[in-house]
């Protein structure tokens, strides 16, 4: 079972990114498959590699970086929201990539279930 | 169908949404602040109470314990980690986060 | 839209989502961004529905004019969406009642369901995305 995940909020302002990414990683751990997850509204914020969080609190886009790499998840920003908050292809973090909505209609197609974290 | 709220109910009304719009059978996951309302004192228990006569009603432990109010949950309510979470979610045809 | 050019799925599937508005539009940024969602989602061929519930309702109001807070006017969206084949728009009548509205405060024709119908039509959906 394939699930698709939306996160419409950027990091550390609220819990949404942070309760996506339990989600995903746990998804995966059972065995479940997590192709794509779509960052929009203000989660594209989540792909910024330039946050730099203090050494004893989570950083929360290089996590979602790391499970795109040790699991293949395909991390989407939506290009239209992107461009609106300064979010550009000089400032994403690894495995993050920008593109459009279409992306996210495609979960809803081609995935089995589409959850959706925000505020 | 299962249902997502992740609001407090004595801040937001989108529980209350959600229980207006959930049918009989459905369920009820609370995550985030939306777990406060499965706890005893709290003005939505009633509600969550006088719900889970026709719909499953589920708290997220880790946002309970979060909140300090792991052992303050409502009978009736079924605290799960996030493995049920996504067993929920795999078990429904369809979700609905209430934002 | 920008993206018109990638709504190639190819899987010839189609599937039932429901687009569900539950917020005032320009106090936060969901009505809009969802709203360009909706007619991407329309442009792949899929089955859908635009739903507008407790301050959602809000949206469609007659008479919107955001000049005075230098804000994009995206009212007018709403009745383009025919051209966009959505013909699905629903507004829940308690949500209406509870704000003093009726349909003839609303810029589009809408279908009002009571709660129940639309309970049902939210439970035999494939993919709900709120905003």
């Amino acid at each position: 079972m394939q699930f698709g995940i939306l996160v419409n909020e950027g990091p550390y302002s609220h819990q949404a990114s942070d309760s996506a990414y339990l989600f995903a990683r746990t998804a995966l751990e059972k065995g479940y498959k997590v192709p794509r997850v779509f960052f929009y509204h203000d989660g594209v914020y989540n792909a910024s590699r330039l946050a730099t969080p203090p050494q004893d609190d989570r950083n929360v886009g290089a996590r979602w970086s790391k499970l795109a790499a040790d699991h293949g998840v395909d991390l989407v920003v939506c290009v239209a929201a992107a461009q609106r908050r300064g979010i550009t292809d000089g400032v994403l973090g690894d495995n993050f990539r920008i593109s459009g909505l279409g992306q996210l209609v495609e979960m809803g197609i081609q995935y089995d279930r589409l959850v959706t974290f925000g505020d | 169908m299962l249902h997502i709220v992740n609001k407090s109910a004595t801040d937001r009304g989108s529980l209350e949404s959600c229980l207006r719009m959930a049918t009989k059978g459905s369920a009820v996951l609370l995550i985030e602040d939306a777990v406060y309302a499965a706890t005893t004192g709290n003005t939505a228990a009633a509600k969550i109470q006088a719900a889970a006569a026709d719909l499953k009603i589920y708290a997220l432990g880790p946002d309970l314990a979060a909140r300090g109010m792991a052992g303050r949950v409502l009978d009736g309510v079924n605290v799960v980690d996030y493995g049920g979470f996504v067993d929920l979610v795999a078990e429904h045809s369809n979700c609905q986060s209430w934002l | 839209m920008s993206d018109m050019d990638e709504m190639e799925d190819g899987s010839g599937i189609v599937k039932k989502f429901m687009f569900l508005n539950r917020k005032a539009p320009h106090g936060t940024v969901y009505a809009l961004e969802g709203l360009e969602v909706v007619l991407i989602t329309a442009a792949f061929d899929q089955d859908v529905s635009m739903v507008f519930t407790d301050d959602g309702v809000y949206q469609l109001m007659k008479g919107i004019d955001s000049k005075g807070i230098e804000v994009k006017d995206f009212s007018k969206t709403y009745r383009a969406l025919d051209g966009y084949d959505i013909e699905k728009l629903y507004v829940d009548q308690a949500s209406m009642d509870a704000r003093g509205l009726t349909e003839d405060d609303l810029i589009v024709d809408v279908t009002v369901l009571a709660v129940d119908e639309m309970a049902n039509l939210m439970a035999e959906q494939d993919v709900v995305i709120s905003f």
